[in-house]
């Protein structure tokens, strides 16, 4: 389409750029800019009126100047789209990065995305055994969940997605997961970590990466995880695919949104962040599921960096208000040296009831996982009690208790990054650690557990 | 260019503006090409502000928006129930079928089926002299609700005709001698609220089956109750099982900008789960709207609107009714959402500084009232706050507890412990136990509030000796306050605790309740007595008969079998003694 070329900016300010008297400019129709030396710049409307528009620019507004000329597109932002996008590795606003050619499209989808119909979804209940102890035994990812992972800088956050994608599979099902990756922000380094990785194991053949990293454009952020989840529905819905979607980090998409309304002066909400950040986010995580009448799924694994390791930040707290669950990642068993630092207390997954049992995972699944957890939880506790009063102040219960929270941390939460623990393995790994608490403070189980699955019980 | 229709000026995420046309404040107006919904929402000189109901990416200034001379109603009459409608009483199942499974735009639909023939049966007779309000018909809507047919709040007169047969909810059923003729559907304004004869001061508890409510903090029917709490702390569930098991007869269940999936849950369930009430498939009884976090955010705000007003309509029909909203945190952010696009001066926070007052016209819906027939009917609203960082010191959460008279606070501490329901019995409360006493004298025992107060008072000598503990250990607290400890801890786990997921224990009689209580004042009486007499606390406490008495409530018919359960503990705690 040839549209006219406008030369009416007004004002430009951080990302922004507000022009008048143009035709009219739909709501959200993708602009280009042409700078004086003849280069590039995309952006989108977010404001418009018969006097004024104003202009979201993805690749900033470094070297525009008032003579910049201005072309409305006359359509909203789309992602081509193909099964072309497997294999491919694209930049934060769509275009090829690895050199290949342009993907060939099917069809141009709407990146905002529409809602799903609330009543055309259907309930997730497919357990994902992720080889992971902590996250299966006790936070059990369930296809089509959206499951954040909460983080803070320098822990292995990316090495735990990482093994998450390589080893999540349904039991007894060869049916796969194609990877749909998205960089926010993060820095070459851990790009090329999450890009080796996934070459290393072929995966790479069956992923669709989007990278937009710390050097690229900031406000371009805004679109690389809108970009990488309409490419998420189409295959899953359009192609029957299991999709996992792993977009780190989050954090850096905030702080673009953070950006964008500091320079249109709205009212900020907490911490500066806008007050429409929840429903924003929403409009990503929400992007998950499965749909009656099709096949495909999307499950989602964002990944998020908590300011000042603090849970209450605006960003993981809205995050938590609007995903099924969060995964933890504790500093302080990371500095103990154990890997998966995963804090199973404030982790939780809400949809792990509709998916564990004795026809999923294992009858003993759920009580030997609240098991499990009351006497980390327990056991934690009194370590901060040991430190006031000391050892001697405790009963013979407590001790055990204190005891088998080292056990815990020591036996069943740490395991190599590729070690891929079965389901089976895991809940025996539990069994065997409980043998160091007396079965009469296992009060979470019953007898006939205790009597079937108990190594010294089964024993004697 | 006619006075109605008008020129769009502006777009600006949800909210348009437009000049050229003559609307008024709340007039539904549609916008654009392809006429999405929208609703005045601020008038300025020629320019009237307008919040749209469906996504306006690709809408442009200079297309046309008309107004309707309507103001943003629902449509009321037979087929509500059993529905799940959007945040403006759009039935999802309607724009599955005509879009698919993703909610596209510009698409129109009935509240009610208006093809559907019905049953009517006239109760009034021609020549009754009828004014509104009064019941004049019934059809059986569900297997447990009886839908009745009222003249519309501002219509009188004497009937002229009326006739009993099958009739969709737009056929006249009735006429008056003035000629005005009653339909079976009727349209109200969401954002008024609909006229009753007086409010009554509440008498009569809801019951929920949650022990911690019930007992230690009641709402009363027509009363209303904030449930605050940080994510992950148990409000969705909360709610939900009042929507399954409270004594409501009809339950409106708004998800407000939550999540898709729990709404799918819903749906899932309900049709299969029974009401321990009626014994019918819940779902009978079950309106509900569902704009979650993803849809239209003017959507959110119109939903709780929408939702409030159909619980009223059966309000009129005699019903008590339940209306729970997930989360008005999300309303009142919606809200904050439209007012930061009109430029408004903001208050706290940066909600509109009228965020108390749309609470408390919202909260004050609620009520025990005569109806216009001259009935007793009810709405409680059950609200679940979500504030940020789990703080309550924010403007919705505060301004929630100014109206409401219960307050139960949802902690993280307990859900991370996983003592469910997660509901912190130090600070939450209940302003209602004074008008609702006499109900329970009257229908559980003449010494309930006593029991309760025994309960409560037990639980607050508990933190303060916890304290103590914290800083010594238990076993330097003389012998009679660990018994306290251990009494305070059966009340926790045993009465406190109650798994929202449990088959059987998930809903619990307010008799089963109070003789739960006493079972464990009974406990305290009797390991006392022992004790004095030379018993260990250790083996008063380890009496098997007292883990039976525990874990038995996990087993059908438990009511029946306590009494016994009690006498056998009695008989091992005094064996306790005798055998030091
Ligand atoms: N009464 C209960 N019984 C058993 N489990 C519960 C109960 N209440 C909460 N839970 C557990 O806590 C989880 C979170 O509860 P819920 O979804 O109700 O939280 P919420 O407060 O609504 O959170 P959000 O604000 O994020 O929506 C549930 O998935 C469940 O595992
Ligand atoms: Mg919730």
């Amino acid at each position: 389409m040839t549209s006219k070329e406008y030369k009416t900016i007004t004002d430009i300010k951080g990302p922004l750029v507000f022009l008048e008297k143009t035709e009219p400019v739909a709501y959200g129709e993708i602009v280009s800019i042409r700078l004086s030396d003849g280069s590039e710049k995309n952006g989108q409307v977010l404001d418009t009126s018969d006097d004024m528009v104003v202009v979201q620019v993805f690749e900033g507004t470094e070297a525009i100047d008032r003579k910049a000329g201005v072309k409305f597109m006359g359509d909203v932002f789309k992602l081509p789209v193909s099964k072309g996008l497997i294999g491919r590795i694209l930049d934060g606003a769509g275009r090829p990065r690895d050199g290949g050619p342009e993907i060939i499209a099917d069809e141009n989808a709407d990146i905002i995305g529409a809602a799903i119909n609330p009543y055309s979804r259907q309930s997730p209940h497919d357990f994902i055994q992720t080889g992971v102890s902590a996250i299966d035994c006790c936070t059990t990812l369930v296809r089509g969940q959206k499951l954040p992972i909460f983080s803070a800088s320098g822990l292995p956050h990316n090495d735990i997605a990482l093994q998450i994608a390589r080893q999540a599979k349904l039991r007894d099902s060869d049916e796969e997961f194609i990877v749909v990756f998205c960089a926010m922000g993060i820095t070459a380094e851990e790009y090329n970590f999450f890009r080796s990785d996934l070459e290393r194991t072929g995966a790479l053949e069956n992923a669709a990466l989007f990278v937009n990293l710390a050097d690229d454009p900031a406000v371009e952020r805004l679109i690389t995880p809108r970009l990488a989840l309409t490419a998420a529905e189409y295959l899953a819905f359009e192609h029957d695919y299991h999709v996992l979607v792993i977009y780190t980090d989050m954090t850096n998409y905030c702080d673009s949104l953070r950006q964008i309304g500091a320079a249109r002066e709205e009212v900020p909400g907490r911490r500066g962040y806008p007050g429409y950040m929840y429903t924003d986010l929403a409009m990503l995580y929400e992007r998950a599921g499965i749909v009656k009448g099709k096949k495909g799924s999307i499950t989602q694994f964002p990944i998020l960096t908590m300011p000042g390791d603090d849970i209450t930040h605006p960003i993981p707290d809205l995050s938590g208000y609007i995903t099924e669950g969060q995964i933890v990642i504790s500093r302080e068993l990371h500095q103990a040296g154990i890997y998966p630092p995963i804090n199973v207390l404030p982790s939780l997954s809400r949809l792990m009831g509709s998916c564990i049992g004795e026809k999923t995972t294992r009858e003993d699944h759920k009580k030997v996982s609240d098991q499990m957890y009351a006497a980390y939880a327990q056991g934690r506790e009194l370590r901060g009690l040991v430190a006031i009063v000391g050892e001697d102040a405790l009963n013979e219960r407590d001790l055990q208790l204190l005891k088998f929270a080292d056990i815990f941390e020591d036996k069943f939460l740490r395991q190599d990054r590729d070690e891929d623990r079965t389901i089976d393995e895991t809940l025996n790994l539990c069994w065997d650690l409980m043998t160091n608490i007396d079965t009469k403070y296992l009060v979470r189980l019953d007898q006939e557990l205790i009597e079937k699955y108990l190594p010294e019980e089964k024993n004697a | 260019m006619s006075k109605n229709e008008g020129l769009i000026y502006r777009i600006s995420g949800p909210v348009v503006t437009a000049t050229g046309i003559e609307a008024r404040m709340y007039e539904v107006v549609r916008v654009g090409h392809e006429k999405l919904m929208g609703e005045v929402i601020e008038i300025h000189g020629d320019q009237s502000v307008i919040q749209v109901y469906e996504d306006t990416s690709g809408i442009r200034p200079g297309e046309p928006v008309l107004s309707t001379g309507q103001t943003l109603s629902v449509q009321l009459g037979p087929g509500l129930l059993t529905q799940i409608y959007d945040g403006i009483q759009r039935p999802l199942q309607t724009l599955e079928e005509v879009m698919g499974v993703f909610i596209t735009r510009g698409v129109d639909a009935d509240g009610l089926d208006l093809e559907k023939k019905w049953d009517f049966v006239a109760t009034a007779e021609k020549g009754d002299e009828v004014s509104g309000g009064q019941v004049i018909g019934t059809v059986q809507e569900t297997d447990t609700i009886t839908h009745k047919i009222m003249v519309p709040p501002k219509s009188s007169g004497k009937i002229k005709t009326i006739k009993s047969g099958k009739f969709n909810v737009t056929e006249t059923v009735c006429t008056l001698d003035d000629g005005t003729e009653i339909r079976m559907m009727q349209e109200w304004p969401v954002r008024h609220p609909r006229p009753f004869s007086q409010k009554y001061a509440p008498d009569t508890p809801l019951v929920t089956g949650m022990r911690i409510l019930d007992f230690l903090f009641p709402l009363a029917k027509g009363g209303a109750a904030g449930i605050p709490g940080p994510f992950g702390s148990g409000k969705t569930v909360t709610q939900q099982s009042l929507a399954k098991y409270s004594d409501a007869q009809l339950v409106v269940y708004i998800g407000c900008g939550e999540r898709g999936n729990e709404m799918t849950e819903v749906l899932d369930e309900f049709p299969h789960l029974i009401d321990p009430n009626t014994g019918k498939p819940l779902m009978n009884r079950t309106v509900m709207i569902a704009n979650t976090s993803n849809m239209p955010v003017a959507a959110r705000e119109a939903s709780v609107y929408t939702g409030i007003t159909i619980a009223e309509y059966f309000r009129d029909q005699g019903y008590d009714v339940a209306l729970m909203a997930d989360s008005t945190s999300r309303w009142a952010e919606a809200m904050r959402e439209i007012s930061s696009r009109l430029e408004e001066m903001p208050g706290e926070e940066g909600y509109p500084a009228y965020l108390s007052s749309r609470l408390a016209e919202f909260y004050e819906r609620a009520g025990r009232v005569e109806t216009l027939n001259g009935e007793d009917g009810s709405v409680t609203v059950i609200g679940a706050v979500s504030p940020p960082g789990g703080d309550i010191s924010e403007p919705v959460s505060q301004g929630t507890l100014r109206i409401v008279k219960v307050f139960w606070g949802l902690d993280a501490g307990l859900a991370r412990q996983r003592h469910f329901p997660a509901i912190n019995w130090l600070s939450s409360y209940s302003l209602y136990p004074q008008s609702l006493n006499q109900w329970f004298r009257d229908n559980i025992a003449s010494d309930f509030p006593e029991v309760r107060t025994q309960i409560s008072a037990l639980l607050k000598v508990e933190a303060e000796l916890q304290e103590i503990v914290q800083l010594v250990g238990s076993d330097a607290l003389p012998i009679d306050q660990q018994l306290t400890l251990e009494v305070a801890r059966m009340i926790r786990e045993y009465f406190l605790q109650q798994n929202g997921f449990d088959p059987i224990d998930a809903y619990s009689g307010v008799q089963q309740q109070y003789a739960m209580a006493q079972a464990i004042l009974t406990f305290q009486d009797e390991a006392k007595k022992a004790m004095a007499a030379g018993a260990r606390l250790q083996d008063v406490v380890n009496v098997p008969a007292r883990t039976e008495l525990m874990r038995a409530r996990f087993a059908e018919g438990y009511l029946e079998k306590i009494g016994g359960l009690v006498d056998a503990m009695v008989v091992e705690i005094a064996a306790t003694a005798e055998a030091n």
